[in-house]
């Protein structure tokens, strides 16, 4: 059949003629009406996720007092930003934690406020208090400032995040005797548990697993506002798994890189997050258009629950010890149903991304582009997909041969 | 004096022994049990009302078998505007409590359910989940 192309489906956008659809819905569509017709009749699959993403954080510019600081050292509610930038720009990280936080101190700790939660602070338009040391010099003379923002005394506010959407993720469990607290929640012993959190059929990156249609430029969902993907995430990954038995592959961990101004996000689709015995983080909400160019970005659009899959990993001693291999592979389906079975046991599971807000940013993406509000971005260059041939760099540990200096 | 509402675990291995039976017989207390749950893992929780004059004696007694006592004062809430229905909580409240409603994935919220063990209070990574006094 024909190639659609970007410009082609942002004429009918503009146009109030575009057939746009969400993952869901099309999963639908193609059972029914087979993934031709799919193609020919839909313009835009619209996907959305929303869970904890750590590689999260925002750059500010302060703007200048009087006399002024160039920042040494910058906290927001108490909570440390890095300042080894221009006078008074910072970043601040999603996971950073306030000076006299007790961390693990008392495991598990429950580290209620951290870098994601000044940031929904921030979006929901509340004050933040700002703190920063300066070392003073002849142009910026002054020590020390302590005084009160709203994100709209800002210059700039972006949220930039370097690693976000992963595409698919472990489904963890822990074979141990003790409960662990992790960065996927609380893990019951002796496979009490299974977590798993990616939203599936929702999922962007699962819906594009060879990079047909995602790259730099993109145009998304984020945070309640719109974004970009500015490149491939860290630890981008996008290699297929190998499943046993000759069952399709699937992805792996493909990321995303995406920025957007802080100013447009709402606290509703940016949380800061608590993860009881790891640490503070933030919930991001990001949805993706995939526009259907032809019958092979349909078919990938289309995959189910049930031909989606996640390794099932144990988090006692395999992955803190970055032991290869796994427990084998389950089904989001089976995922969803709320019970897998793992070395012959029934093993309740639950999500930490929630199916509810991945289905309602699939939705406003969906009205958004129906109302000719958000146009597609074609990318300037496509992201490394599977044939990038790109594998895993491990950290090594090697003598310096410093010692003796 | 002790407190007429108590919130009990029972750990698996012990959640199958005729314990509540030696409050009634050992310790003369008039016990009604207001909820009473045990999960797959044979876990158990259990609310009881506990009337008499040894209940304080009694409650020793439990503790000593390995079951943990908390007084009940209080009542678990889900604050909705934080709830973004995750799911994290629901693998974690041992009587269902708090459970996915299929297909949708709604996050539902049952109190009456609820035993008061305060584990959604700080597994929630929202802090959703508040006690009321
Ligand atoms: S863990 Fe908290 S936020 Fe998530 S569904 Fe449960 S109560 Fe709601
Ligand atoms: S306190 Fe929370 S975890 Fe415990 S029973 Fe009630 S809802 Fe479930």
């Amino acid at each position: 059949m024909a190639e659609k192309t970007f410009a082609e489906i942002n004429a009918k956008i503009r146009a109030g003629k575009a057939v746009v659809v969400t993952a869901e819905e099309l999963v639908q569509f193609v059972a029914e009406k087979g993934v031709g017709r799919a193609a020919k009749e839909v313009d835009v699959v619209t996907t959305g996720t929303f869970a904890p993403m750590c590689s999260s954080g925002a750059f500010f510019n302060f703007g200048h007092s009087a006399p002024r600081i160039k920042f040494h050292r910058v906290w927001l509610n108490n909570v440390p930003a890095y300042a080894g930038l221009a006078a008074v720009d910072a970043f601040l990280g999603a996971t950073a934690l306030p000076e006299e936080d007790p961390l693990n101190k008392n495991h598990p700790g429950e580290f209620r406020y951290g870098g994601g939660h000044v940031i929904e602070d921030l979006v929901a338009g509340r004050p933040v208090r700002l703190k920063a040391l300066g070392y003073g010099t002849d142009c910026y003379p002054r020590r020390e400032i302590e005084t009160v923002v709203t994100l709209n005394d800002l210059n700039e506010a972006v949220l930039f995040n370097p690693r976000n959407a992963y595409q698919n993720y472990n489904c963890a469990v822990n074979l141990g005797p003790k409960t662990l607290y992790t960065y996927m929640g609380v893990l019951k012993p002796r496979l009490g548990n299974a977590h798993y959190s990616t939203s599936g059929q929702l999922s962007p990156l699962l819906k594009d697993p060879y990079f047909r249609t995602i790259g730099v430029g993109t145009r998304i969902f984020l945070g309640g506002g719109t974004g970009y993907v500015v490149w491939n995430g860290t630890q981008h990954f996008p290699g297929l798994l190998a499943l046993p038995e000759g069952a399709p592959p699937v992805p792996a961990g493909g990321t995303l890189a995406v920025l957007g101004d802080l100013k447009q996000m709402s606290p509703q689709w940016l949380r800061g997050t608590s993860m009881l015995g790891y640490g503070a983080t933030l919930s991001v909400g990001i949805g993706i258009p995939i526009p259907v160019l032809n019958e092979e970005v349909c078919y990938w659009a289309s995959r189910p629950d049930s031909e989606l899959y996640a390794p099932v990993v144990d988090y006692a001693e395999a992955y803190p010890n970055r032991r290869p291999g796994n427990l084998g592979f389950v089904s989001y389906a089976e995922l969803k149903s709320g019970r897998i079975i793992i070395e012959g046991k029934e093993v309740p599971t639950a999500p930490l991304s929630s199916y509810v807000k991945a289905r309602e940013i699939s939705n406003i993406l969906k009205q958004w582009i129906l109302e000719g509000k958000f146009l597609l971005g074609e990318p300037v260059q496509l992201l490394p997909g599977p044939d990038a041939g790109i594998t895993p760099k491990t950290l090594e540990i090697r003598d310096s041969g410093r010692r003796n200096r | 004096m002790a407190p007429s509402k108590v919130v009990l675990r029972f750990p698996a291995a012990i959640a199958d022994k005729p314990i509540i039976f030696h409050l009634v017989k050992d310790y003369d207390l008039m016990i009604n049990i207001l909820k009473a749950n045990i999960n797959p893992h044979k876990e158990g929780t259990m609310v009881l009302d506990v009337v008499g004059e040894k209940t304080e004696a009694g409650l020793d007694f439990l503790r000593r078998q390995g079951v943990g006592v908390q007084p009940l004062t209080e009542d678990i809430v889900r604050n909705e505007e934080r709830c973004t229905h995750c799911g994290a909580c629901t693998a974690i409240c041992p009587t269902g409590a708090l459970y996915l409603e299929r297909p949708a994935m709604f996050v539902r919220f049952d109190s009456e359910a609820c035993v008061v063990c305060q584990l959604c209070v700080r597994a929630c990574p929202m802090h959703a989940m508040e006690v009321r006094f």
